[in-house]
């Protein structure tokens, strides 16, 4: 293996600060590894959303963790392009966001022609019901929105779409 | 901790003539968004119920993130060593370039939804088409932040249609919020000289292209919400310019007055 794949794995150990049974690897917002031949590591990574304030944590555990790693040159960037998109969230993320409360992103998005038309049918991560109400399309972080399952009753928080 | 945005290569191709209106226009862009997102989040506790304090609180860091991008970037462009702190708290009122409507006082709800329906439709429309812009800065940003402004644009249609459709009091204030606030919209597409200039090189779309996109969708919501479009109204402008109501300097004095009391302070 090679040490950029290598620290790929370690990566791995680093969590998202405000959903933190994901890792910034299920999230897709780490998006490259490189290392100079001086032994430099630059790390690059995505927003998801522009004003994210988990994003200057996430870069301080990132350096933590490979400088606690031994390695001694570390810098991580921003990258906005391309836009991340709720996509590049993996498969085990999305099961992962379920089971720890938060609705994973369903089709279709906050696009502009959904205005008019029918609402993203939202399925209840406590008792799987889809009988379930948007209270708001901005939740408890940028990331999310508010909603309510109408059969058990309790409120949740739904992972957005974004494309 | 400083986290910088990767460098864009492009930048070494370009004349400084074009990375000066490159650097005007980010600038622009950056001011507008930075103002509005400060404004909103003068919400922040005071929304009429919680939900909308929450939306509007998102909205504001959308825009503040969106801010700090374009402030970024244009202090790249200027390559002078100036900061997006810089450039965000230690300019004056005259040196900021955002359109009026965006510094107009939040009102009360219905002005401040009404403020930002007109605006959100606007920056829809552009970020749309500025993702295609041949400057990958812009482009990218523009990419990034389409994706929320249709967030954004959902949100204050919705609202319009709610007040517009509501009771005698919600439609009363709508009516009045409109008639105070039109007046501004006329700005966001009179195109300045860097903008006229950069439309013609192609990197940013010709505004009058725009703004048939913007009028039909404010049409149909406005339909929706029983409004009439107003006609006929003798368009405020000069934001752009630098000229600005006196709204600005005030909300200028409470943001930068950290930086203005304790010169370099950071966190």
């Amino acid at each position: 293996m090679t040490t950029e794949e290598n620290i790929w794995q370690l990566l791995e150990e680093v969590s998202d600060p405000e959903i933190p049974v994901l890792s910034i690897l299920d999230l897709g917002v780490l998006r490259n590894v490189r290392v100079r031949e001086d032994g430099h590591v630059q790390v690059t990574i995505t927003p998801t959303y522009s004003g994210c304030p988990a994003m200057n944590t996430i870069a301080a555990d990132i350096k933590l963790k490979l400088l606690a790693l031994g390695f001694k040159d570390v810098s991580v960037n921003l990258q906005l392009s391309p836009a991340w998109t709720t996509d590049w969230l993996t498969p085990d993320g999305k099961v992962k966001l379920e089971a720890y409360g938060i609705a994973p992103p369903v089709e279709p998005n906050g696009d502009i022609h959904a205005l008019f038309g029918r609402d993203t049918l939202v399925r209840c991560p406590l008792c799987k019901s889809e009988n379930t109400k948007l209270i708001s399309q901005f939740g408890s972080t940028s990331c999310k929105a508010h909603y309510q399952c109408l059969d058990c009753l309790e409120p949740f928080d739904y992972f957005k779409c974004l494309k | 901790m400083d986290l910088q945005h990767t460098p864009t290569a492009a930048l070494q191709n370009y004349s400084p003539e074009l990375r000066v209106l490159l650097f005007d226009y980010t600038l622009q862009l950056a001011d507008t968004s930075l103002i509005l997102g400060h404004r909103l989040s003068e919400w922040c506790g005071h929304g009429p119920i919680l939900e909308q304090d929450l939306a509007m609180a998102n909205i504001a860091l959308d825009l503040i993130g969106e801010t700090r991008s374009l402030y970024q970037y244009a202090a790249e462009l200027e390559g002078k060593g100036r900061t997006e702190d810089d450039l965000a708290y230690l300019r004056e009122a005259v040196e900021y370039k955002n359109p009026l409507l965006v510094e107009q006082p939040n009102g009360d709800f219905a002005d401040t939804v009404m403020r930002q329906f007109i605006f959100d439709g606007f920056h829809f429309f552009l970020l749309k088409d500025l993702q295609n812009s041949p400057d990958p800065g812009l482009a990218g940003i523009a990419a990034k932040s389409f994706k929320e402004a249709s967030y954004h644009l959902k949100w204050s249609s919705e609202w319009i249609i709610r007040l517009g459709d509501g009771t005698e009091e919600s439609k009363r204030r709508i009516e009045k919020a409109l008639s105070n606030l039109w007046r501004y919209s006329g700005e966001l597409f009179a195109m300045t000289q860097t903008e006229k200039q950069l439309a013609q090189a192609s990197f940013i779309p010709e505004y009058s292209a725009l703004q048939p996109q913007w009028e039909a969708h404010v049409a149909k919501v406005f339909a929706e919400a029983t409004l009439e479009v107003p006609q006929n109204v003798f368009m405020q402008k000069g934001g752009k310019t630098g000229l600005h109501t006196e709204h600005l300097g005030y909300l200028l004095t409470e943001l930068q007055y950290l930086q203005r009391a304790y010169p370099g302070l950071e966190w």
